[in-house]
């Protein structure tokens, strides 16, 4: 039996003196601490060249040994996809941040765990999938854009799989780990373990993280007010092999998270809970030539309390509860015909949404005011996907195809006689055909390699477009009204890829292109009088004539010495309607640039990060112009071999400077976090 | 709330079984009051009858008041039908004495069952009182009787009445007639009269009741898609559409508005003005 064990405390209520006198100290004691940082070089899987997906390694903490460019095992999975090339974070706090990709978020991409597709139960997106699950269970996540994430679902922007970690019928025996963590900036106390068991035959792992933080400092030494946040998550997957070929996996998340605050916006989460369970089935072999059956059936719940119990001062106290239900299955199987390699897939979700607000009126005698902000929204998704990867002499060719029909039933007779306030002849159920298609091409000429691809896909409107109820966004401070009306949203999608390796230096340059029809997007309806109070207008979704997306980035790694990359990122992302007017949330011109020292047993990293001024900001949608920032980080790290064990130690600090910044991505300004230290210890016993 | 509703499905189900099990064990008929879904507001003795007034509301309010009254034969017990009914209420003020809005009395559905309505401008009080002068003829014969009532205030305390002068200096009366309130499109409806003498009330037609719903308690806000009270010559009613967009209460500010649009009560709501002169009130 191996044991990877690791142990560590945090450095308590010291703060950042003990911090800095553990960033001397640590080697010598078996303690860890550490705070938020993302320097993590995310690993891109090529295997097949013609998948432009990037993987981002998460890992555990005993699998973390092995990756030293894992940063810092317990940060906050928000902090690796931001890491990432090409996800973006919107953040209202220091929790819960929403993934972008493509400068597109959630309604236009799929987020799925293992590939269940989940549903947040917050009508003001204050909990992205991605905050249901912790870093303690996941191995990593793929990262596909535009069509080339259709196997998950009807997408736009792309899909973001996160994949759980199992053990995998590895014959390890018992496994464990115990992790602990401090951030000095947020005071942040982080406790996970784990237990694993595995042999050939059966398999259980289990995960549990705690986090707590408290408010964070911005740069200059400013409290960001409601800031705090506490959560846990509890994890456990399961194998059993039935026979050589068959394969029983179940897996359960439990996630749980109190008094989240969001400095952005003007309420808070007094609970955000999650349960999400599996079964799946897989095959080797399947009926004839097919191979690699695989089904899955799950079932997810998750409760959302939005409330403003905490803050000083509001106009009207109120409760938005949230619940989302969602239940799924899909089944694939693959088929290898000389150079054909085919994938088949057949899936299935319904997703209950229903979302209510409250409002307790300042004289007590008058009644409470109630409404459904989501109408208790029933989806029903049906879909089967094809997808033939083809091997040519020196290339290849990926086509790919969904089909699936999306149906509403608006089930609760109070929302529906709401909506049909402003739509009254609004049906009751409603039945949309999405497709998607998509060609992408490879080709090897010596050392370049070529991608290429065009597709087009649509997607139905998300809950909030299509029959959201006076939802407040706080970003342009507007009250939103859904509009069951909305057409399908269309894209076509061109994307290309070059990569050259020059002796030291790869470069690679890729870009892609969104031509978007019936762009759904809120527009300002003057007539309309806003309900929240202080609210500039109402905004009704609305299908723009269409809009223009596109993202460019130039990547280079540059070795420098045996010891010593260098790695280089420069993006450009844009977005305009059909009148010319800025879309929001399009990132300005971005950069990175990081130092890596590797030699034995010593690594050590230096990153240099910033980005432009925003020019191409949306007032209309809220915005105003980010100015430039540029930040500096550095992170050091060693390994020590105790005996038979093994100590890995990091330390680190990010902005240096401690820059009062903000990014284009930061909901009404709020600042990010300033400097901070960071350390994380690992010991392994062999 | 879904625990409230399975509860309440549940106990749909419990009394569903037991509503059938009941017909079987009962089959005998039962002469059924067609007003039983009624309060009985009043029941008058006299010349040997029982005059019954029924009411949806508990009692005699002010504002729009829809009655149904039937006559019963107190020596046989029977409801009389095809009887002639006219009223007239009296208010005695310490001062005066005036009458308010009614209508004539007509037939229902069932022959026993007779309908109209009276619009209480105000409640009684100590010192000032409401008498209902009823004249009623069968069979040849007139009886007439006088009945002293009560007439309450609404007991949410929300105003479904207005009694002012335009400024064609013309006394009106407008009344809210009942409505039950949803989350959604209501249908609005009220009746409007002009005080010619104090004791008659003649329908006003082809005006306009023009509405703005608002929410005092949430910023004043109001609600879209209303449609104004417009008059239907068919039921001399004024009917318009009612949106609201959330429970609680609702200020529904009003302004009157004669043939020619000239604006005779009522002010627009403004960030200066929180509400009109001229106002109904829901909660619910």
């Amino acid at each position: 039996m191996k044991t990877i064990y690791s142990y560590g405390a945090w450095l308590g209520n010291l703060g950042k003196f003990m911090l800095a006198l553990g960033l001397g100290l640590m080697p010598l004691s078996p303690q860890k601490a550490q705070a938020q940082e993302p320097i993590l070089a995310p690993i891109i899987d090529s295997i097949l060249p013609i998948d432009l997906k990037e993987v981002i390694i998460i890992s555990s903490f005993n699998r973390g040994i092995e990756h030293k460019s894992q940063p810092k095992p317990l940060s906050t999975l928000d902090q690796y996809l931001e890491s990432s090339k090409k996800v973006s974070m919107v953040k209202r706090g220091a929790y819960a941040w929403d993934p972008m990709l493509n400068d597109m978020t959630s309604e236009r991409l799929s987020i799925t765990i293992d590939g269940m597709r989940i549903f947040g139960a917050c009508t003001d997106k204050m909990d992205p999938i991605t905050s249901y699950v912790d870093v303690s269970n996941l191995s990593d996540i793929h990262v596909e854009s535009g069509q080339q994430g259709a196997r998950h679902g009807n997408v736009i922007g792309g899909a973001l799989d996160m994949r759980l970690e199992k053990s995998n019928f590895r014959p390890l025996g018992w496994t464990g780990a115990v992790e602990t963590g401090y951030e000095s900036n947020n005071t942040a106390q982080i406790v996970g373990g784990e237990l694993n068991f595995s042999n050939e035959h059966f398999y259980v792992d289990t995960d549990l993280i705690y986090r707590k933080s408290e408010n964070y400092t911005a740069g200059g030494g400013e409290e960001v007010a409601f800031s705090q946040f506490e959560k846990y998550n509890l994890s456990t997957n399961a194998g059993y092999k039935v026979s050589e070929n068959q394969k029983l996996l179940a897996s359960f998340i439990f996630d749980e998270a109190r008094d989240v605050g969001y400095p952005a916006l003007p309420m808070d989460v007094s609970l955000a809970r999650a349960f999400i369970g599996s079964l799946s089935w897989v095959q080797d072999s399947f009926i004839g030539d097919l191979e690699n059956w695989e089904t899955k059936l799950y079932a997810n719940t998750i409760t959302h309390i939005m409330d403003d119990s905490q803050r000083p001062d509001v106009p009207i106290r109120m409760d938005m509860p949230g619940w989302s239900d969602t239940y799924g299955f899909y089944t694939q199987t693959e088929l290898i015909l000389d150079d054909h390699h085919l994938i088949g897939k057949l899936d299935g979700y319904y997703n209950r949404s229903l979302a209510e607000m409250t409002m307790y009126p300042n004289d007590p005698n008058e009644q409470d005011m109630f409404m459904l902000t989501w109408p208790d929204v029933r989806t029903l998704n049906s879909g089967i996907y094809l997808e033939d990867k083809i091997s040519l002499k020196e290339s290849s060719v990926k086509l790919s195809t969904r089909l699936a029909l999306q149906t509403f039933n608006v089930a609760d007779d109070f929302g529906l006689n709401s909506l049909r306030i402003f739509y009254p002849d609004m049906a009751q159920r409603q039945t949309r055909m999405l497709k998607s298609v998509s060609a992408h091409y490879h080709r090897q000429f010596k050392a370049l390699h070529f991608n290429g691809g065009l597709a087009y896909g649509d997607r139905a409107p998300s809950v909030s477009e299509g029959f959201g109820f006076y939802l407040f966004n706080s970003f342009d401070n507007h009250d939103y009204i859904g509009n069951p009306d909305l057409k399908n949203e269309k894209a076509l999608e061109a994307n290309f890829k070059l990569a050259l390796p020059i002796k030291n230096l790869d470069i690679s340059v890729e870009g892609n292109y969104f031509h978007t029809w019936d762009y759904i997007i809120g527009e300002v309806h003057p007539e309309l009088d806003v309900m929240t109070i202080g609210a500039d207008g109402v905004k009704v979704y609305t299908n723009l004539e269409y809009a223009n997306l596109y993202n460019v980035s130039l990547d280079m790694a540059y070795q420098l010495t045996s010891e010593l990359d260098w790695g280089g990122l420069v993006s450009y992302h844009r977005g305009t309607d059909q009148n010319g007017r800025n879309l929001p949330f399009i990132s300005p011109l971005a950069y990175r640039s990081r130092l890596t020292y590797g030699h034995g047993n010593f690594s050590g990293t230096l990153t240099l990060s910033g980005a432009l001024d925003q020019s191409d900001f949306s007032p209309d949608f809220g915005e105003d112009r980010t100015p430039a920032y540029t930040l500096l980080s550095l992170s050091l790290g060693k390994t020590f071999f105790i005996g038979g064990d093994t100590l890995y130690a990091k330390v680190g600090v990010e902005n240096i400077f401690d820059r009062y910044y903000s990014t284009y991505s930061d909901w009404n300004n709020i600042p990010r976090m300033g400097r901070n230290f960071f350390m994380t210890l690992s010991y392994a016993i062999n | 709330m879904k625990t409230i509703k399975s509860i309440f499905a549940l106990l749909a189900l419990f009394l569903g079984i037991a509503s059938c099990s009941d017909s079987t064990d009962d089959p005998l008929p039962v002469a059924e009051n067609p007003l039983e879904e009624f309060n009985l507001t009043g029941s008058f003795e006299a010349n040997g009858h029982a005059l019954e007034i029924y009411s949806e509301q508990e009692g005699f309010v002010t504002g729009y008041n829809e009655l149904f009254i039937r006559i019963k034969e107190l020596s046989t017990g029977n409801y009389v039908s095809d009887a002639m009914i006219h009223w007239n209420p009296f208010m005695h003020m310490t001062d005066k004495t005036h009458s308010c809005p009614r209508s004539e009395i007509s037939t229902t559905g069932d022959d026993t069952v007779y309908k109209g309505f009276i619009v209480f401008q105000m409640a009684s009080n100590d010192d000032e009182y409401w008498e209902l002068d009823l004249e009623y003829s069968f069979g040849g014969t007139t009886y007439t009787t006088t009945e002293q009532i009560t007439v309450n205030a609404p007991s949410n305390g929300k105003r479904t009445v207005n009694v002012f002068t335009g400024t064609d200096d013309v006394k009106y009366v407008l009344a809210m007639m009942p409505l039950t309130p949803e989350v959604a499109v209501n249908d609005l409806s009220a009746v409007l009269f002009k005080m010619e003498t104090m004791m008659n009330f003649p329908t006003v037609v082809d005006y306009t009741v023009a509405i703005d719903p608002r929410m005092p308690s949430m910023g004043n806000h109001s609600s879209p898609n209303n449609e104004d009270l417009l008059f239907d010559a068919d039921t001399g009613i004024y009917s318009g559409k009612l949106s609201l967009t959330m429970t609680g209460y609702w200020k529904i500010n009003l302004k009157l508005l004669n043939d020619q649009g000239d604006i005779l009560k009522g002010e627009d709501v403004t960030e200066e003005n929180e509400g009109s002169s001229l106002f109904f009130e829901i909660e619910f």
